[in-house]
């Protein structure tokens, strides 16, 4: 580690000032992931992070329609993101906006690497996220819930993806950005990341860091992925947690 | 115990069984499930999966689609599943033959998977015993991969729900269930028995506890 990072690092350490959220730097909103909420869905996924408010559901894998852009040799992951004409103030189109479009393109490349698409030939797999209320980060909230849901479809993976970003905000380094740190900061790294694997599926970035804090906020994103990891976790043990009480009584 | 998908579940040289991966010598799970070790092999039993055909499964699918000289069938497989002429009246195809009077689309059908062609498209046959169209009952799903609790060993589990409700239950490999009983209430109790195998397969003594809530079922009847 070089000298400068360590400055950085021992400055933020001295001056533990909160953020305006009431937030210590390092410290991610409170989450809450509940999957398997949709019943004609094959999976899915509900995530409350911070005030985002992310429904994901998923479909197949099925046959794909239509039938000339099915890949012969494997699945096509299609994800779709959408934000909801009343989550955000003010309301905006419901149509599909170029952003919606690019932000569907961003998750699909960061869930890609996590599924067995080679499984299931010349299907389709379709991720429905929709974003009920919007505060900042909603690619890194509707990537860790589209992977509960994935796994809720039972579709096979290499591994769980976890999502977070890290950005600058008044010559700070902090995690988990939200919609005001996003706008009025100096920058924001989104990144996706496999905990088991240690691979970083998804790296963006919009604003201005110089390199060492870009590789800072890299290291600060996987880190809080991590805890995110946790969280996911225990999303998809929980439905099954009320029989795990059972289990439990059946061993005795 | 409950792994999800990239739980390490063993380092080093060990056979991988159903919804395992191998990497850099690790075996890490695919699926959400309960992991299995027995002697040189490890697997997991997926408590979400899709179904995954396989020559020789019994299945219950839908038509959906009539083409020239075939059928295509729904099956809750990734792809759809295909039935020809020839395997469903046992003559050649003939152009003069009205197709729908044999099956129509939205049909309900037990078939068998006979084969798989080159492109693993499931090929059905309904000719043989307590094959074809369904003509009434109650279709119910369960997750494929909760079939082998739903028969239980040596089919124990479908015996007892047979002989508690008095129904008739074909039970398709693709995690649909046909059940037909003599009266709307005994089809019903069924029915509720499945539910409860849904919730409740991955969590040992199934088959008492199944019991147990035909018996409260019956009393709370009579």
């Amino acid at each position: 580690m070089s000298k400068e990072k360590k400055k950085t690092r021992r400055k933020t350490k001295k001056k533990p000032t909160k953020r305006f959220d009431g937030r210590n730097p390092m410290e991610l909103r409170p989450i809450k992931i509940e999957s398997g909420v949709l019943p004609n869905a094959d999976g899915s996924a509900y995530i409350e992070m911070g005030k985002n408010k992310v429904l994901v559901g998923v479909f197949g894998p099925k046959e794909m329609h239509p039938k000339r852009f099915a890949k012969p040799n494997m699945a096509t992951l299609r994800c779709r993101y959408h934000m909801s004409p009343f989550s955000v103030d003010p309301r905006r189109s419901p149509a599909p906006s170029r952003r919606d479009m690019e932000i569907g393109m961003v998750m699909t490349w960061a869930l890609e690497p996590a599924i067995f698409l080679d499984r299931y030939p010349r299907s389709v797999i379709e991720v429905y996220a929709e974003i009920l209320e919007a505060d900042g980060g909603t690619r890194t909230a509707c990537i860790n819930a589209a992977t509960v849901a994935l796994v809720d479809a039972g579709i096979p993976m290499r591994d769980l993806v976890a999502s977070c970003s890290a950005g600058k905000m008044d010559g700070k380094l902090v995690v988990d950005l939200g919609d005001y740190e996003d706008k009025e900061g100096e920058a924001d790294v989104p990144l996706a990341y496999m905990p088991k694997l240690e691979k970083i599926t998804l790296l963006q970035m919009d604003g201005v860091l110089p390199p060492n804090e870009f590789e800072e906020c890299i290291n600060l994103a996987i880190e809080g992925c991590k805890q995110i990891y946790e969280i996911q976790r225990e999303a998809l043990k929980k439905k099954y947690g009320i029989s795990e009480e059972l289990q439990e009584e059946a061993e005795e | 115990m409950l792994v999800v998908p990239g739980d390490i579940l063993y380092e080093g040289r060990i056979r991988t069984g159903d919804n395992t991966y191998r990497s850099q010598g690790k075996v890490s799970a695919t699926r959400i499930g309960l992991v299995n070790y027995t002697k040189g092999m490890v697997s997991v039993i997926a408590l979400e999966a899709r179904f995954n055909p396989l020559t020789g499964d019994l299945v219950i699918g839908e038509v959906v689609d009539i083409e020239l000289g075939k059928w295509i069938l729904d099956i809750d497989a990734a792809t759809p599943a295909v039935l020809n002429v020839p395997d469903a009246i046992d003559a050649p195809f003939r152009s003069d033959i009205d197709m729908t009077k044999i099956l129509d689309v939205g049909d309900i059908v037990v078939a068998k998977i006979v084969d798989m062609d080159r492109q693993r498209t499931p090929i059905l046959s309904i000719l043989g015993r307590d094959l074809g169209r369904v003509a009434e009952g109650f279709i119910v799903r369960l997750t494929p991969s909760k079939i082998p609790r739903l028969i239980g060993k040596k089919g124990s589990m479908v015996n007892m729900i047979l002989r508690e409700t008095g129904c008739n239950i074909v039970i398709g490999q693709n995690g649909r269930i046909l059940i037909h009983g003599k009266t709307r209430e005994q089809e019903e109790q069924a029915v509720s028995v499945i539910e409860k195998i849904e919730r409740e397969a991955h969590i040992s003594g199934l088959t008492n506890r199944v019991q147990e809530y035909l018996k409260n079922m019956k009393e709370e009847k009579g």
